[in-house]
């Protein structure tokens, strides 16, 4: 998608028309900038009134608008104090487990991803179109539709095969089951349960970002490649030393969708979590607050920002990036 | 887990995968001739196609297959839980919700960030107007319904209220009005968050494409003494046309698989629920993953043909 306007020159018919008229041409047709106004005024209020009460005091929140605060102005940190470290809410906790999260959640699809969108693009070998049509495919599939399946595999992964020595299997199975591979699911199982969390958010951004990242990849001029080739360079040190640096804008540009993807996330989080609160990122705790204390609307607002700080910390500290994205169609669900 | 183990266990699977890979790209570049092609392209391309194989594919086929079973998957039941999906009172009232949420979501934020974008458009602020839209989108699904959920709170008339929207029907000197609970128009309420949430991101796509439309065509119009409304409707909407089938179709997608609002908004109580939610609340609180898996494969139906369409729309732009 074209995302720069081309510089066409103005035929030379008419007055050219500077930006600056233009603009105020548009701001002189007084409905439209109303319309403008109204608009992001009602996108920006919302926000604003639950920001105001997380900085006022309990009483004040529960017993007046937060638009009393203008005429009435207190202004108290306890309900943050509260809500990160009060034993009942203890945000805090859930904090650490969002980072926790989140930080694998991002790596490892990334690096997958951008290592198989190399292939895809720069590697020969057969089936190579097949099965990239196959992964792109891939993103028609709802996280819903596997997630039965998933969460049953993880909890009790496959057994070795009947023909499979049972001297063998006694040696190298998990959990004197004879399973393939570890539980993954479950307060004992390595990781505290967190793996069944990295992996199926990597897994399921893994169709998206090859796809993108395949795209970027294809925009890269094939004779930097062979010359490289030529010069005796194999896959890998291409890899990492012209294809990784050449595509830090497209892989930052997807690093911040996976971040925002996986920290805002609360499905893949409340299904794969197993509902166990030692592993739960904010979205889920603050869900659960949102209906167990309903009306504590202090605790609510400043539960809200904590976890509303990071997203907005890389949203504005990456914007360039995300925009790019977003125009690239990076839009995953 | 005390927080000292836990970032312990990330940094052991951070190191762990980074180790592996590591050693994996080390040994593939030692192998040369044309045993070390082999390996190379298996060492790149076969941990992506494992792991979708692994957690995108196979459950895939396994979710069809439960679909024709019972709630314990303890034998096969035909089309039973399709029917009942197309048959049952509750299931109806979902499948409801959900057009209601597909009708009128892409639509209004579309229109919205379209009208937005044109108005803002080499306006004085223009970046920080957008910017103002498009917060919404950085912040998760669950923190915006919850502050709507404040605007929305409801206290009896007589009482001071704290919800914005109730305190603005006293003011204009009506009865506050139960915003969540009111069958069936907590619907629209509950998709006035997932407006809110996608204008930014309909804005964002068609602020550039209008950005992309070439000024001799605006010019030319501008000459024939097009402006205003006319302008908008004969010159700006059809060049973005495109754009604003990609935006219209992504947005409902999005919409179609919607969990997180109504979960934190009402608890899919008071008639509110919706596709997605009701799969989540079969397949793991009433733990009937015949009909849990049913409703996933009817969602996967329904979003087939609009990803497809969307795709096909996207590279038609891409090609442009």
């Amino acid at each position: 998608m074209t995302t720069t306007t081309p510089e066409v020159p103005l035929p030379a018919l008419g007055k050219p028309v500077s930006k600056a008229e233009n603009a105020h041409q548009k701001l002189s047709n007084k409905w439209a900038s109303l319309a403008a106004v109204v608009i992001a005024v009602l996108w920006t209020i919302p926000t604003a009134g639950l920001l105001i009460s997380s900085f006022r005091p309990q009483a004040d929140v529960q017993n007046s608008g937060w638009w009393n605060f203008f005429t009435n102005p207190h202004v108290t940190l306890d309900n943050y104090r509260a809500v990160l470290h009060g034993s009942d809410t203890d945000l805090a906790t859930y904090f650490v487990n969002s980072i926790v999260i989140t930080l694998p959640s991002v790596l490892i699809p990334i690096s997958i991803a951008t290592m198989a969108a190399y292939a895809f693009a720069w590697m020969k070998f057969p089936g190579r179109d097949v099965l990239f049509v196959g992964v792109f495919a891939m993103q028609i599939v709802p996280i819903q539709v596997t997630m039965i399946p998933l969460l049953s595999i993880y909890a009790n992964p496959p057994s070795y095969p009947g023909w499979v020595p049972t001297s063998f299997v006694d040696m190298v199975g998990f959990d004197h089951a004879g399973h393939i591979w570890p539980r993954l699911a479950g307060g004992d199982a390595p990781g505290g349960g967190f793996y069944t969390i990295w992996l199926s958010h990597s897994i399921f951004a893994l169709p998206l970002a090859i796809y993108l990242l395949h795209n970027f990849m294809r925009e890269i001029p094939g004779e930097l490649i062979e010359a490289a080739r030529v010069d005796g360079a194999g896959h890998v040190r291409i890899f990492t030393r012209i294809m990784l640096p050449l595509m830090a804008p497209a892989i930052a540009a997807f690093a911040i969708f996976q971040f925002l993807w996986v920290w805002n996330d609360l499905l893949v989080a409340l299904v794969f979590g197993g509902g166990s609160l030692d592993i739960s990122p904010l979205t889920v705790r603050l869900a659960e607050l949102s209906g167990t204390r309903g009306q504590d609307w202090h605790l609510l607002a400043a539960g809200a920002f904590v976890s509303l700080i990071v997203p907005l910390i890389v949203f504005l500290g990456g914007q360039r990036y995300f925009v790019r994205g977003l125009l690239s169609g990076s839009v995953k669900g | 887990m005390s927080t000292g183990e836990k970032f312990v266990q990330m940094t052991i699977a951070i190191a762990l995968f980074i180790g592996v890979v590591a050693l994996v790209m080390f040994l593939a570049d030692r192998v040369k001739s044309r045993r070390g092609e082999v390996l190379q392209t298996t060492a790149f391309v076969l941990p992506a196609v494992l792991m979708i194989s692994f957690g995108l594919l196979y459950p895939m086929v396994r979710t069809i297959r439960e679909s024709f079973r019972n709630a314990a998957s303890t034998g096969y039941v035909g089309w039973d839980n399709y029917h009942k999906i197309v048959t049952s009172h509750d299931e109806l009232a979902v499948l409801r919700n959900t057009a209601f949420w597909v009708i009128v979501t892409p639509i209004a934020a579309t229109a919205i960030g379209l009208v937005y974008a044109v108005l803002v458009d080499r306006a004085r602020f223009e970046k920080f107007a957008k910017a103002l839209i498009f917060l919404p989108m950085a912040i998760s699904l669950v923190g915006a319904s919850l502050i709507w959920k404040f605007v929305y709170d409801y206290r009896a008339t007589e009482n001071p209220q704290i919800g914005l929207a109730n305190q603005v029907l006293k003011w204009l000197g009506f009865d506050t009005y139960r915003f969540l609970l009111t069958e069936p128009w907590n619907t629209f309420f509950l998709i006035v968050i997932m407006i809110w949430v996608q204008a930014g991101f309909a804005m964002t796509v068609l602020s550039a494409s209008i950005k992309s439309i070439p000024d001799d065509i605006v010019e030319a119009a501008r000459l024939d003494g097009v402006a205003g409304i006319r302008m908008f409707r004969f010159i700006t909407v059809p060049m973005i046309r495109p754009s604003l089938i990609v935006v219209l179709t992504t947005i409902s997608i999005t919409t179609l698989k919607v969990f997180d609002i109504v979960r934190t908004a009402t608890g899919g109580n008071f008639n509110t629920s919706v596709l997605a939610y009701e799969f989540y609340v079969q397949s793991f609180r009433s733990f009937d993953t015949g009909l849990g898996a049913a409703l996933a494969v009817l969602l996967f139906l329904l979003v087939t043909p609009i990803v497809i369409y969307n795709i096909r729309q996207m590279r038609k732009l891409e090609a442009r």
